[in-house]
């Protein structure tokens, strides 16, 4: 089991703090709001596995509608204003730090940029970059000619993506340059940071179109949250509550419909009946194994640990793991090319403060015939702001560049500016999560990634670096460099149209396991050239909607 | 060597930048890792040489103390959520690493890794980089991968832990609650470093 990695509250990290009808109050140092609880032997409606993007939304809409849910997260229940430091080091706490193995012709990089270990999942240290998908995205193959369709309705996806935005009171520009129309978002945009101008400055003498990132960080009071102070410390979790996240948005409702959250509770395996129906789950929490009963389960792990469960859950109806009757489980993996090009820049930037991508560029999401284009999909490109370790170590990994030579480099820090893309990668059978032989300290398989790119990821990746570097070039930047990498993951237990398709259907739901749901970023059919938090939570939201709208969990089946 | 001569972030630390999560947070840094030596003798020179390569200080009168703190990080068995194929886990990945440096520092050169020149050891670690090594103790570990996502990942997330790094390139530092007013280029606040002379090579 993960031992404390932050100095501040270790017992936070080894003893659960939402128990006992009380779980902690978000916007205190030291306070509680009451919870209501259920026992183990409540058969509940709905098991939530995952307490992110997808299981926040989840668990707080089917509460809301009067539904009994109980949602388990495996990392600590933080309060932001008395857990959180301005220090990398220290929260390092709200990653993933348990190893995945990590094999593939290009293997991932997990921890950080890509996995959250904590009520809240990983949105406690997003960047709080919310794009929508472009709708023809939805239907990538019939409208687009690549990959494959979503077995959903874009239009719906566009109502939620305008309600998400409204619940998180987005920050953004009055006109955004690119897509349908959409309406005014909530709160007005911040002032764009020094890195973002270089942006802006860069897509004007190369003759595109730019914005102030949409972002889930309030530019004035709402609720108990204050506006946005620049702090600069947005990626390891905003110590204000300024940033929207789900820890401090969607699971306080929950809490007050009547959700119960259990932190520090690992699940390791689904129960299932002869019949192949979920009945309930195993999890580990205070030093025991221990099994809730439910009449539905909505897993909503992430790209890695959802399949892990499913794969480790198999029953007597599910010989190969739960929903894996066609072997799909773990399948079509997909990151974001990340790749970043970045130079010295004669005047002070200090990208340290504000938010670390206040400006973004979607021309190349939006443009389909230019003769430079060799690849299909898109990729969004952002300013950036890296914490030091962050910017020393993507240099060391990149370059291999160390000693003197490095801390010269590391000198010109306040005079840097960068570019990184968010490129859509191709789904492919073969990138895929298994079991391993080997076993964690609770004796669960861990989970082997595989994972390569493909030739038409690869010319995105040279495309995103070469119009990066373009444009970073015109903004006055010299000294360029390059760096490689992913971020996000999506897929691994996609929606399909067909059970030959996707693990499940349009709804969430598993296609041959009646009464489970995926409900989060491994869900989803194609990664678009967006950061994937804000789909992941109109899905969510979506598909809590047509559980509502059946009002029985369980009818199918 | 910084560009910023008399800029110390920790005169910040009673100040609205700092909160109290923070100020506990790097005062226990300060006062060093509690002893937990889990490496032999050896070993700890390997690793003592290796982080004097990977960030020397020859400018600095009181170095910043980055290997009893990779050592602690050693001990705890801190992780990063990632094992790449062809290394074993990170705890076995340093044993076996600081062993294999060792023994190619000898194989090449007679002597041990922290006798080495700063010259030939900064030479060695380059080879290392590009898996061009010769000792049978690398058998089962990616020169590369453990060389930059390892160990010298490690090494410069300890180095760009202190506060005395931090003052070195000019970062802000700890800013809650107060945050920053003035976010566009060449534009401070008071509490922010005063601004450098502008980077050499300027030349377009």
């Amino acid at each position: 089991m993960s031992r404390p990695l932050g100095t501040l509250d270790p017992s936070a990290e080894t003893a659960p703090r939402a128990a006992g009808g009380r779980a902690p109050d978000v916007f205190s140092r030291e306070g509680w709001v009451p919870m209501r609880c259920f026992r183990d032997e409540d058969e509940v409606d709905f098991a939530v596995i995952g307490t992110g993007a997808g299981g926040g939304v989840l668990a707080a809409r089917l509460a809301e509608a009067g539904f009994s849910v109980v949602a388990l997260d495996a990392g600590p229940f933080w309060r932001p204003l008395a857990d959180f430091a301005s220090d990398e080091r220290e929260q390092d706490k709200l990653y993933w730090s348990e190893e995945r193995l990590s094999t593939g012709g290009d293997p991932l990089q997990f921890g950080s940029n890509n996995s959250g270990r904590a009520v809240g999942g990983s949105t406690v240290h997003f960047q709080m970059v919310t794009l929508r998908f472009r709708p023809e995205w939805f239907r990538a193959r019939s409208d687009l000619g690549y990959a494959r369709d979503w077995p959903v309705d874009p239009d719906a996806m566009w109502r939620y993506y305008a309600e998400v935005e409204a619940e998180l009171g987005i920050a953004g520009p009055v006109r955004y340059p690119w897509g349908p129309r959409r309406g005014r978002y909530p709160y007005r945009p911040h002032e764009v940071n020094a890195a973002g101008h270089v942006l802006a400055r860069g897509a004007e003498a190369v003759g595109i179109d730019w914005s102030p990132t949409p972002l889930a960080t309030v530019s004035a009071p709402r609720g108990k949250a204050p506006p946005c102070v620049y702090r600069g410390f947005c990626k390891i979790g905003c110590s204000t509550n300024a940033k929207q996240s789900v820890l401090n948005t969607f699971i306080p409702r929950a809490l007050a419909a009547g959700a119960e959250v259990r932190d520090l509770a690992m699940v390791g395996r689904i129960e299932t009946d002869r019949t192949g129906r979920a009945t309930g789950l195993h999890y580990h929490r205070g030093g025991r194994w221990r099994f809730q009963r439910a009449r539905a389960v909505a897993v909503a792990g992430y790209s890695i640990e959802t399949p892990r469960l499913l794969l480790n859950s198999a029953g007597p109806a599910h010989p190969d793991g739960i929903a894996n009757a066609e072997g799909l489980v773990g399948r079509h993996l997909m990151p974001h090319v990340n790749d970043a090009v970045w130079g010295v820049m004669d005047e002070e930037i200090r990208w340290y403060k504000g938010p670390p991508s206040m400006a973004v560029s979607e021309h190349w999401n939006y443009t389909d015939d230019h003769p430079s284009k060799d690849f299909p999909g898109g990729y969004a490109f952002m300013s950036q702001g890296p914490m030091p370790a962050d910017f020393a170590t993507s240099l060391v990994s990149n370059t291999g560049m160390f000693g003197q030579a490095l801390r010269n480099r590391m000198a010109l820090y306040n005079n840097m500016a960068g570019l990184k893309s968010v490129g859509e990668v191709l789904p492919d059978p073969d990138n895929r999560v298994e079991l391993a032989e080997e076993r964690d300290a609770l004796g669960l398989p861990l989970a082997r990634v595989t994972f390569s790119y493909g030739e038409e990821d690869r010319a995105l990746s040279r495309h995103a670096r070469a119009f990066q570097r373009e444009v970073l070039e015109a903004a006055g930047a010299r000294d360029l460099f390059e760096t490689t990498g992913t971020a996000h993951l999506m897929g691994g237990c996609a929606m399909g149209a067909t059970p030959s398709e996707g693990v499940v259907d349009g709804d969430g739901r598993a296609w041959s396991c009646p009464n489970l749901w995926v409900c989060d970023g491994s869900a989803m059919p194609t990664g678009g050239g967006v950061n994937p938090a804000l789909t992941i939570m109109a899905n969510a939201a979506r598909i809590a909607d047509t559980i509502i709208a059946e009002r029985a969990p369980d009818r199918r089946g | 060597m910084t560009r910023y001569p008399g800029y110390d972030v920790l005169a910040k630390r009673d100040t609205p930048s700092w909160d109290e999560a923070t100020r506990r947070v790097v005062d226990a840094r300060l006062a060093g890792p509690a002893a937990r030596p889990v490496l032999e003798e050896r070993d700890y020179r390997t690793l003592a040489a290796l982080c004097d390569a990977v960030v020397p200080q020859p400018d600095r009168a009181e170095p910043i103390p980055v290997a009893p703190v990779v050592e602690a990080a050693i001990a705890e068995d801190r992780t990063t959520g990632t094992r790449f194929e062809g290394l074993p886990t990170m705890r076995e990945a340093w044993g076996r690493g600081l062993a294999a440096l060792e023994a190619e520092a000898r194989l090449r050169h007679g002597t041990a890794f922290a006798d080495l020149t700063p010259e030939t050891r900064e030479a060695l670690l380059h080879a290392v980089d590009a898996e061009e090594v010769e000792a049978p103790e690398w058998d089962g570990l990616a020169p590369r991968r453990l060389f930059r996502d390892v160990m010298a990942d490690e090494i410069l997330r300890v180095y760009f832990a202190h506060p005395a790094a931090w003052s070195e390139i000019g970062f802000g530092g700890p800013a809650s609650p107060r945050g920053y007013v003035r976010l566009g280029a060449g534009r401070r606040d008071a509490w922010e470093a005063p601004f450098a002379p502008p980077p050499d090579g300027g030349e377009r």
